[in-house]
């Protein structure tokens, strides 16, 4: 199904250079509704991409639009769209509240509906206690979360947030990806930078892997996965009798590698068809062959595409 | 927030609205207007505009050896050299170059701005709601010093005297062409170095430059004279004084071509202010 331009982001052949140094380069991406993840290294461009993306950047070459909005047109794009930064820092003086509502004034609203739009915002990130309160007197992951409700307090179509997560403490971190859970549920596009990748798995219908600059990978993180045929799909699946699976699935072409686990009440095995595997593994329960206890995919998450295609090890890009 | 689609545009109007605009223009000036006011950096404004009243108080209270100070015919001429001198080559030119520079240098240093650009606002808009929360500031606390300064001049010593030259005599045209000068001043440094703060790093270059060539005005020639703020200011004033025996004397500019000037500069400064910001980047770690 094709997906019409005024729901997508596009980047087209996009660059941006600072000086000798390099942003991103020739970057050809649509990016269709959902929950994305942008990632990869310190330096890899993400936050250069989400900067680009909202006008905070201009491109050196090439042109964006976001649902069919140029990013030079502010005034329009910024009706649609909420832009949550890594910049951890506020006018000075201001409480929460007067925090957001100044900002939400500047969008031109009345002061009815600015009051009803900071207190839903307010309440949606948990901070109404602390509304009143100077945001230089909140902690690091009040500030995220005050930034985040500015963000989304004149209610936007989409989302982008740069690092989202950064400063949050493991219950508000949760409670965090709830909300942007919910906010993907009621319709909203969420475009989010990530260097957790356990979080971007969690959360991600999509990734879009970038290193120096360049995007590596983009798509569905198993799609990402299925198609590095230079790295089979490893599984490990616990059976009652593994010695037969393994004779079973070496039967098999896709399958190139099977090796029975230290303690024997399992099976490793490595295939470059994952669909095929799991559909003969199928095959063989409902004959009876075996007994399954669990399947796990030991590689097929963003951590394991992370280091295949960047090189380093997941957990922290 | 099943209510989100489109909400915002329903309820403001058609972005280009103009009665859009005015609503954003006078958030960003009741915004701004506070940060000027009440700010951090507004410390340095307040010493500024009572910069001037500080000899004019200690001088009220204690009488000054020479004649000139009891002739009552030689205030006009000696407000006339204060208010040239300090009032609006230093007091002036320097609130206007801290107030203006800082309306958008000031958030790059607090890595505020990008709240700005990142609402649903023309950066247009954004300019001249800056500029008029700018301006105000700089009138209301300047023309207030201009205001206080002859005040506190003429009343301490000659009260009487003074009150029926400021009614019945040249006193109140005097005052209010002062302050009219005073106006004039900032609207034009106003948005000479709202642009300067736009487009360098560090405006105090820019800023003393200026200062050098508005300084040394009276040794040009008389068509360089009208490459500067000064000369048309100069041209308004009340009343002349010597600018001493180097000066190149050049015939003042009426006024009837001396303020529309002044103001078309500044609406074409403001226009460069406007592109300027149409494509500025926010990059707080090379700024």
């Amino acid at each position: 199904m094709t997906i019409p331009s005024d729901q997508l982001i596009i980047f087209d052949n996009v660059s941006k250079f600072y000086g000798e140094i390099l942003g991103v380069n020739r970057v050809n991406l649509q990016i269709a509704p959902g929950i994305t993840s942008l990632v990869g290294p310190n330096g890899a461009g993400k936050s250069t991409l989400m900067n680009l993306m909202t006008g905070l950047l201009q491109p050196t070459r090439g042109s964006i639009t976001l649902l069919g909005i140029p990013t030079d047109q502010p005034e329009r794009l910024f009706r649609k769209v909420g832009y949550c930064t890594q910049f951890d820092s506020f006018p000075r003086g201001l409480t929460g509240r007067e925090f957001i509502n100044a900002y939400l004034r500047v969008h031109g609203l009345d002061n009815k509906r600015i009051n009803e739009l900071s207190q839903v915002a307010l309440e949606r990130v948990n901070l109404v206690d602390a509304a009143d309160r100077k945001v230089a007197a909140y902690s690091k992951g009040m500030r995220q979360r005050i930034r985040l409700a500015q963000a989304i307090a004149h209610e936007p179509v989409m989302l982008i947030l740069d690092e989202p997560l950064n400063g949050l403490d493991p219950m508000v971190r949760a409670e965090t990806i709830a909300l942007f859970r919910r906010l993907a549920a009621e319709g909203l596009h969420l475009i989010i930078s990530s260097h957790i990748l356990h979080e971007v798995d969690m959360m991600s219908d999509r990734v879009v892997l970038l290193n120096n600059g360049y995007i590596v990978a983009e798509g569905n993180i198993h799609g990402v996965r299925d198609e590095m045929e230079e790295h089979p799909m490893q599984i490990l699946i616990r059976c009652d009798q593994p010695a037969k699976l393994a004779a079973y699935v070496f039967a098999q072409d896709h399958v190139v590698e099977a090796r029975l686990h230290d303690d024997r009440g399992g099976l490793f095995v490595k295939t470059r068809d994952a669909d095929g595997f799991y559909l003969m593994l199928n095959r063989a329960v409902a004959a009876g062959e075996v007994n399954i206890e669990s399947i796990t995919p030991v590689d097929d998450d963003m951590s394991a595409v992370y280091q295949y295609l960047i090189g380093t090890s997941g957990g922290s890009a | 927030m099943s209510s989100a689609i489109n909400v915002v545009p329903e309820r403001t109007g058609e972005p280009s609205s103009w009665g859009l605009w005015l609503r954003q223009i006078g958030a960003i000036f009741r915004f701004d207007i506070q940060k000027n006011f009440l700010g951090r950096r507004s410390i340095l404004i307040y010493l500024l505009a009572l910069l001037p009243l500080f000899p004019l108080f200690v001088l009220a209270i204690f009488r000054p050896p020479g004649n000139e100070w009891r002739d009552f015919n030689r205030y006009p001429e000696i407000y006339a050299m204060l208010y040239n001198g300090l009032i609006l080559r230093t007091v002036v030119f320097f609130g206007c170059a801290w107030i203006f520079m800082n309306l958008f240098r000031g958030e790059i240093v607090d890595r505020s701005l990008h709240y700005y650009f990142l609402s649903a606002v023309r950066r247009e808009v954004l300019v001249v709601g800056k500029y008029f929360s700018g301006l105000v500031t700089s009138i209301v606390l300047f023309t207030g010093t201009t205001v206080a300064a002859m005040l506190l001049l003429y009343l301490p010593r000659f009260t009487s005297q003074s009150v029926r030259y400021l009614i019945e005599g040249h006193g109140l045209t005097q005052l209010l062409s002062y302050a009219g000068i005073t106006i004039l001043a900032c609207i034009g440094y106003g948005a000479f170095f709202l642009v300067v703060g736009l487009f360098i790093r560090n405006p105090i270059i820019p800023a003393l430059l200026l200062y050098g060539w508005e300084w040394l005005n009276f040794l040009l020639p008389p068509l360089l004279k009208k490459i500067s703020v000064i000369h048309y200011l100069n041209s308004l004033t009340p009343v002349l004084i010597s600018e001493g025996p180097f000066a190149v004397v050049a015939e003042p500019t009426p006024a009837w071509i001396a303020i529309p000037s002044m103001l078309g500069v500044t609406l074409l400064v403001l226009a460069l202010a406007a592109y300027r910001i149409r494509h500025m980047e926010v990059r707080y770690g090379s700024d």
